[in-house]
């Protein structure tokens, strides 16, 4: 931190700056809070002229319209079936892009070889192509192979996906792993699986956890494949499924917010757990190696 | 990890020194790479190869017998793109927007980064603060800033009207106007983008040796000069990490243009993405679609290229 004489000025600055930080900050944030309190209003407080802004009073009925708990409502979306293929493209897609993610990330961090920027650069940029631009080759590819509509086959385009990410991040967490511990081991005989295996791998586990978050709340959240790759209930995730429901019920906005809340409860996990872990993984790539 | 007391972003937050040494070992590195590089290959690299292939015929989705190659007609789809006006448009609006975009993100984040730097009061809660825009999909992002921006019920008219600044009658058609329509699209990006930019300057802020900033109070310095001359250069790695990663991101905001526009009215916020789309999936030109496809793949990876270089240039050697 900036070290700073204390002085009467100083001080007056100080309070200064604390109070724009915390205003501005409150007003990014606002949004976010706006959404979560419109899901848990009466749709009356919602769309009345002049505006309500103080809610009066809370309610739980939008869930209970999504959830078919609300026998006067008629059409709904499938929210369950959202849930369950979101759950199942982001939990097995996370998995394996997190194992294949680190293995490459150790490499890069850890050895000396030929080709070590191209390959790394290379993975990096595949990274870049835009999900539009891949869906369309992907679509036709799939379609031959019947892996549309499917939940595997999104999963499967999801690891590829989120490689690039984990190694990049993993490559940052081993890379702060002092080498010593490793060093002797490989003194005493050990091989360097084995070095990776016993004594690396389990020192970088925090970092892991962040990356496996990362990588789940990409496919979780991802949204330009998986409409184009999924036409229907059977792989649709929870981003097409909102955007379905913006299309078919267009002015239900406490319903659309309802299911916003739902969408975020991966991602208010994650801010949770891994807000320390994250900075020093996204920065270390600032340093020489 | 080892524990850094000085930094309050925690464990070995960018601050600890290290030597980084690489290892010789044969083969072994390639084989750790080798599962992560064929599932690449096969989800990235051979259907962009197909989609190279396509973008030379003239198929359509609807006529399977269009998917034949002849080398007279290989170009005919980029010669079309050529004299497209839509397509001149769409890029144009596309460059306009990244421009603004990721300069006003950018110039957001780093103002955002020096004021948090100053804070001494509830730290970690203005950090979590900072990360809320992180927990949006940003098709959520979308949703939510086209709600907001609804010329009806939206929640930034409805604030006008309260405050006075305009009138029940005069209700602004946000998305619908030129050019706020654009400029709707382009506040729910930068939005979008403030927290990881920001966060990655502050951890770079605060790992700054302090000496330098003593010394230049000595010599009188201002909090300007100190942030032009001394803050800025060395924060130089951290930019480009943060550009990096957002240029990497950066086909997101195709979510958010189509769930807030859908590139109209008329075609006025319409994107290289949304038009690929229009092309491609609403029109089954997978031909056309395709060729399109392959542009935007090569401007993505010429950005992405262009911010790592810098990245690695201004690499910090310690």
């Amino acid at each position: 931190m900036i070290t700073r004489s204390v002085g009467p000025n100083r001080r007056r600055n100080d309070i200064v700056w604390n109070m724009v930080a915390w205003l501005v900050l409150i007003l990014l944030a606002l949004p976010a809070f706006w959404i979560i309190l419109t899901a848990f209003r009466p749709n009356i407080e919602i769309n009345t002229f002049p505006p309500v802004w103080i809610p009066r009073r809370l309610t739980l009925e939008a869930y209970a319209n999504m959830f078919g708990l609300n026998p006067d409502v008629q059409q709904r979306v499938a929210v369950e079936a959202y849930l369950r293929n979101s759950l199942l493209a982001s939990g097995i897609s996370t998995i394996i892009a997190v194992s294949l993610g680190t293995l490459a990330g150790y490499a890069f961090a850890r050895f000396r070889f030929r080709f070590h920027t191209t390959l790394f650069l290379g993975i990096m940029l595949s990274r870049a192509v835009p999900g539009v631009a891949l869906s369309l080759p992907l679509f036709l590819l799939f379609n031959r192979v019947g892996l549309t509509n499917n939940v595997l086959g999104l999963a499967f385009v999801y690891v590829a996906v989120n490689i690039p990410f984990t190694a990049w991040l993993m490559d940052g967490f081993f890379r702060q792993i002092p080498t010593e511990l490793t060093e002797s081991a490989y003194i005493d005989g050990c091989g360097h699986w084995s070095a990776f295996w016993r004594i690396e791998l389990p020192l970088s586990l925090p970092g892991l956890a962040t990356a496996a978050i990362f990588a789940f709340l990409a496919a979780w959240n991802e949204f330009q494949i998986v409409s184009v790759l999924a036409r229907n209930n059977a792989a649709k995730t929870f981003p097409p499924g909102l955007f379905a429901f913006t299309e078919q019920f267009t002015v239900d906005w406490r319903g659309m917010a309802a299911m916003s809340v739902i969408m975020m409860v991966p991602a208010v996990i994650f801010v949770i757990l891994v807000q320390r872990n994250l900075v020093s993984g996204l920065t270390f790539g600032a340093v020489k190696g | 990890m080892a524990a850094n007391s000085n930094s309050p972003l925690g464990k070995g937050a960018a601050t600890r020194p290290v030597e980084v040494s690489r290892i010789e070992a044969g083969f072994f590195p390639f084989a750790l790479i080798l599962p992560a590089a064929i599932l690449i290959l096969l989800v990235v690299g051979f259907p962009l190869l197909y989609s190279l292939f396509v973008s030379f015929t003239p198929y359509e989705l609807l006529k399977p017998n269009s998917l034949n190659f002849t080398t007279a007609r290989a170009l005919r789809n980029y010669q079309k793109l050529l004299n497209d006006g839509i397509f001149w448009r769409s890029l144009l609006n596309t460059i306009v927007f990244l421009a603004v975009t990721v300069n006003l993100s950018y110039v957001i984040s780093m103002a955002l980064s020096q004021l948090l730097s100053r804070v001494t009061v509830g730290q970690s809660l203005l950090r979590t603060l900072l990360m809320v825009p992180m927990m949006f999909a940003p098709i959520l992002v979308g949703m939510q800033f086209r709600w907001f921006f609804n010329a009806n019920v939206g929640l930034v008219n409805n604030f006008l009207i309260t405050v006075g600044l305009i009138q029940e009658q005069g209700q602004i058609a946000w998305l619908v106007d030129v050019p706020l329509g654009m400029i709707t699209i382009i506040i729910a990006s930068i939005w979008m983008n403030i927290p990881v930019m920001t966060i990655i300057l502050l951890a770079g802020t605060l790992s700054l040796p302090t000496e330098t900033f003593e010394a230049a109070e000595v010599d009188g310095a201002s909090g300007w000069q100190k942030f032009r001359f001394i803050t800025f250069p060395l924060l130089a790695p951290f930019s480009y990490i943060a550009l990096t990663i957002m240029s990497l991101d950066i086909a997101r905001a195709f979510d958010i243009v189509r769930i807030m526009t859908d590139g109209g009215p008329a075609r006025r916020t319409e994107m290289l993405w949304t038009y690929i789309t229009r092309l491609a999936i609403e029109d089954t030109k997978f031909g056309l679609g395709s060729a399109m496809s392959w542009i935007t793949v090569f401007l993505s990876v010429l950005f992405t290229l262009y911010f790592f270089r810098q990245l690695v240039k201004a690499r910090i050697v310690r």
